[in-house]
């Protein structure tokens, strides 16, 4: 039993715990209990709210506080002005929101709060519960200014223009399935990306602590280059956070202008 | 995988906790904050070209300043250029004018005395013809004892001068 403990389940770390309120329901048996995932939420609610609260002093001359909030406002204003055009400015405020939110989601899961005994860090973006909302939202978006703003001819998305009529049919087909697969293929990315890298780091751990038990040798052989791994992968996953981060905002600006300015 | 094996559990807090957040976020931050900054950004951008504007018009207004000013010197310049040369040539009209006149009185003075010489050599001759005379009738007198009369005398003086 006492080798079981050694062990490292390198899938632990995405095990939800209710924090409190386990018994809060809403409605007819939706519990809706406090969790660690909820409380990384939280977190990450607070400070993206407090970093851009940080860029509101809205001096002429920008302190570097400002520049920074300014800089990530800017970046998504010119991504959606690219990817959109000037109708995309008005999905600022939410692909901006979207960007943040995964953004410091996905770096907060990074922090090496494990060092500090009975605390780890947890990486909401690691469960596709939560990304699939934010991908529902982003699909639902695309659908209703869809709808909105071109009717039923928003239907004319699944034929592309200059679409022989004989290919109509199949071609109709390919692109249905690949416009319903979005919102998967959104969450799916995010929480394996998120959750890969966290299981290789794990998995990495799990050898750097079994080779050091298992002697010197072995720990010099295999624990070593495992833990310069590890701080490689780190870095990679840093990287990764922000990719993800912009892939998502990216993709749902995409698919936003398919809706906006249909062909 | 946890992911899966809570889905039951959790589905609903993890749905409703990341709607609670992400759409605090989306209201405070997306919907309060960023469109404030964005306007910010619009501001210093605005002013930043408006202020290059201002800047170029004033540059130019400088080059055309610059222009008038040179074109006025200029003007100036020549306008004091043909000043001194008319203050110049009239100078010289004037000193010419003054040095004729003094010439003309230096000739007029010149040609009086010459004049006047002459007169006072033509007396002196004629004094002279009839000092000779006189001394030609005393020395013919005295040498041959006869009296020659004046008129012979001054004629015969005259053709002795006249062949020198």
């Amino acid at each position: 039993m006492a080798a079981e403990e050694g062990k490292v389940d390198p899938m632990k770390q995405f095990t939800i715990e209710p924090l409190m309120g386990s018994d809060w329901q809403l409605g007819d048996g939706l519990n809706i209990a406090f969790t660690n995932s909820a409380l990384w939420m939280a977190i990450t609610a607070v400070l993206v709210t407090l970093f851009v609260a940080g860029g509101m002093k809205r001096e002429l001359v920008p302190g570097r506080w400002q520049m920074a909030v300014e800089t990530m406002t800017g970046f998504i204003d010119d991504l959606l002005e690219a990817n959109v055009g000037t109708a995309g400015r008005k999905y600022v405020p939410y692909i901006f929101t979207l960007f943040m939110f995964i953004l410091f989601g996905n770096l907060l899961g990074l922090v090496p709060l494990g060092l500090i005994p009975h605390m780890h860090a947890f990486t909401f973006t690691s469960h596709f519960t939560a990304t699939g909302v934010l991908a529902i939202m982003s699909f639902s978006i695309v659908l209703i200014v869809g709808f909105w703003k071109h009717g039923l001819h928003f239907f004319s998305l699944f034929w592309p223009a200059n679409t022989p009529v004989f290919l109509a049919a199949p071609i109709s087909l390919i692109e249905l399935v690949s416009f319903m697969v979005r919102p998967f293929s959104l969450a799916l990315r995010l929480f394996v990306a998120m959750m890969a890298g966290h299981v290789l780091l794990k998995v990495l751990a799990s050898f750097v602590i079994a080779g050091g038990s298992a002697g010197a040798g072995l720990g010099l052989l295999v624990g070593v280059p495992s833990f310069i791994l590890m701080v490689a992968i780190s870095a990679l996953e840093i990287l990764v956070a922000g990719i993800q981060a912009y892939v998502f905002a990216l993709l749902t600006s995409l698919y936003i202008n398919d809706a906006e300015n249909l062909h | 995988m946890p992911q899966i094996e809570q889905i039951s559990e959790f589905l609903s807090s993890q749905v409703f906790w990341l709607l609670v957040f992400f759409g605090f976020t989306f209201v405070v931050v997306g919907l309060g904050m960023v469109p404030k900054i964005l306007g910010t950004v619009e501001l210093r951008d605005g002013q930043i070209a408006g202020d290059l504007a201002a800047a170029q018009a004033a540059r130019d207004a400088a080059t055309s300043d610059e222009e008038a000013w040179r074109q006025r010197e200029n003007a100036n310049r020549s306008a004091a250029q043909s000043l001194i040369g008319e203050a110049k040539a009239k100078a010289a009209a004037a000193s010419a004018a003054k040095l004729a006149e003094t010439q003309a009185r230096l000739d007029a003075r010149l040609a009086e005395a010459e004049t006047a010489i002459a007169a006072a050599r033509t007396s002196a001759m004629a004094e002279i013809e009839g000092v000779a005379a006189d001394a030609a009738r005393d020395i013919v007198a005295r040498v041959a004892g006869t009296e020659v009369e004046p008129a012979a005398a001054e004629a015969a003086v005259k053709e002795v001068m006249a062949h020198g």
